[in-house]
């Protein structure tokens, strides 16, 4: 009795499990199925090489926008991952656990704050301080930079401050009994032994800021053109997609979903890069 | 020796003690916390309930029209549905946006009676829905309030808009450079603005783009070296509309045929769905909907007698 009860409990549960992967894999297939017609047609070559993007004359090309994901992606990193890092270095070992235990959720809470939010303050505050300080027409790649690099510090933050934590005690002290400063033992050997699960946080966090569609589009000012300074407005591959998803049809469309595509291999592949590296440790 | 060894059990005994009632202590803790935890699960599964009791209790029939489409006549369908429901309370209107295309598509479909379109050329798709003009609406460039320029003629617009003109110097304002900012591919607004305007010129490549007429505005509005296009009926006091060719986007200019940046908007109805939403539809185009139309600052499609 208790024996049919067991199996029927874990048989449901690999079900559930299963359509889990099985979604994946619709939505998968589903943006293949609309998306590669188009890059067949237009030839995957010409399709991510080109810069020239006008879907009502037919010309699909998505280079620029390419770029744009990755220097606005780079930015926010650069902004990110120093900051992020170092606040998660303060928080874990400079702390006492207690208050650590009011600070991280407070840091945790950015995390909560609506995409949305964030573009509107970067458009109301960020891009007329860059247009009056450093010229240029201020929606821009640093604008949308600065803001993702923002939204990318809880991520950095909390999972940076795990791999930080998880590190035995045992290191440090025999780090300290050998003679070495505080700040010798973190960074030779603390963050050293965390090193995977920073790179993966850091991993995360620019699957975070690829995937970001909304604070970028407030920003960023979605010029198709290759960008030539971090004053340049710049369109992502995302905001792409959604900016123009609306008014699709026909070829437009397909174009739409073979933006998807390439962004669905870039970003699998930084998830692959991420699980490599957290299975490291 | 015999002393110490006692000590020591002692010690092992008292120790063994303390941790005894620690874990009968955790025990205890636990029992609670799986106590508390059936009362949360009890708990989550009436929310649960709750919720779908809300939903299917929101769900009454009454006769439902959708109208879906363009972005540009969204308010103004908002205010004219909200209007008619007041005055007919059996029928319940759901206005929906999606952009011009969205709207012939749901038309053409059936997923809404009422596509609205706000291009100058439809696709030829269109051909197969009865169309209706509801309003015109001229598209005004516009400018941050503090910018010099009132005027611009159709040849600086071309111009600026295929970026050979870069700076304001080059039209009479002072030496800033300019931040052109359009719409995205596939827009109406767009559409009609390149067919009417820039007739074949390609926009600029540094051209900055928004993806709603509000996002224009907002962009115009916190940019003073910045020019943009949108819908008159968006236009508002933190913008500066320019006159084109000396010719301001007033109504009555754009009745008069004056103003040539104007587009009609459409409402499409599939063929033989016509008596489903014959009343919102008249509605919309008799008087009522007319002055609603203007005064909510478009173009109505037909003037009637001013006051009655």
């Amino acid at each position: 009795m208790k024996n049919t009860k067991e199996v029927v409990i874990e048989k449901s549960l690999f079900l559930i499990a299963l359509s889990a992967i099985f979604m994946l894999f619709l939505i998968a297939i589903f943006i293949f199925k609309e998306g590669t017609p188009l890059i067949f047609k237009v030839g995957f070559k010409n399709f991510v090489t080109s810069s020239k993007w006008f879907p009502l004359e037919g010309q699909f090309g998505i280079f620029s926008m390419i770029l744009g994901t990755l220097w606005i992606t780079a930015g926010a990193l650069i902004i990110g991952v120093p900051l992020g890092l170092s606040c998660a270095i303060f928080l874990s070992e400079f702390v006492p656990r207690r208050i650590m235990a009011i600070l991280k959720p407070t840091i945790e809470l950015l995390a909560g704050i609506p995409s949305v939010v964030y573009g509107f303050i970067g458009m109301v505050v960020l891009v007329p301080l860059i247009r009056e300080n450093l010229g240029g027409p201020g929606l821009s790649i640093l604008a949308g930079s600065i803001i993702l690099g923002i939204m990318i510090l809880p991520t950095i933050i909390s999972i940076s401050i795990d791999a930080i934590q998880a590190v035995p005690r045992s290191y440090r002290e025999g780090s300290l009994a050998m003679g070495a400063t505080k700040w010798q033992t973190i960074h030779m050997v603390v963050l050293k032994a965390a090193r995977s699960g920073i790179v993966a946080s850091i991993i995360l966090g620019m699957g975070r800021a690829i995937g970001e569609t909304m604070a970028v589009i407030m920003v960023a000012g979605n010029a198709v053109k290759i960008p030539r300074s971090i004053l340049d407005p710049a369109r992502t591959l995302t905001t792409n997609i959604a900016l123009e998803m609306g008014f699709a049809a026909g070829d437009h469309r397909q174009a739409l979903f073979a933006t998807g595509v390439v962004l669905f291999i870039i970003i699998m592949i930084l998830n692959i890069i991420a699980n490599y590296a957290v299975r490291k440790r | 020796m015999k002393i110490v060894e006692k000590a020591i059990q002692e010690k092992i005994r008292r120790s063994n003690l303390i941790e005894e009632k620690i874990a009968e202590k955790k025990k205890q803790r636990k029992k609670k916390k799986s106590r508390q935890n059936l009362k949360m699960r009890k708990e989550i599964v009436f929310l649960i309930l709750s919720f779908f009791l809300i939903f299917v209790s929101g769900c009454t029939k009454r006769s439902t029209i959708t109208m879906a489409g363009s972005t540009a006549f969204l308010p103004f369908a908002d205010q004219l549905a909200e209007d008619y429901m007041k005055k007919n309370p059996g029928v319940n209107i759901n206005v929906q946006g999606g952009g011009s295309a969205v709207g012939i598509q749901s038309a053409l479909n059936g997923t809404a009676q009422i596509g609205m379109a706000d291009l100058v050329t439809l696709p030829p798709e269109a051909n197969k829905l009865k169309k209706f003009v509801a309003a015109n609406d001229a598209i005004c460039l516009v400018v941050h309030p503090s910018n010099k320029i009132d005027n611009l003629t159709t040849e600086q617009i071309r111009t600026i808009y295929s970026g050979k003109i870069k700076n304001w110097m080059e039209i009479g304002g002072i030496d800033k450079p300019i931040t052109v900012v359009s719409r995205e591919a596939g827009s109406g607004t767009r559409s009609s603005f390149e067919d009417l305007m820039l007739k074949g010129l390609k926009l600029g490549e540094d051209a900055i783009i928004g993806d709603s007429n509000g996002t224009v505005r907002e962009t115009i509005i916190n940019d003073p070296n910045a020019i943009g296009y949108i819908s008159h009926g968006v236009v508002n006091e933190k913008v500066k509309a320019l006159k084109i060719d000396g010719i301001a986007a007033s109504p009555e200019n754009t009745v008069a045929g004056k103003y040539k940046l104007v587009r009609p908007i459409y409402l499409l109805i599939k063929t033989g769905a016509e008596t489903y939403v014959r009343g919102i539809l008249d509605y919309i185009l008799g008087p009522e909907g007319q002055k609603t139309i203007q005064e909510q600052g478009l173009i109505p499609a037909k003037i009637y007698s001013k006051t009655k």
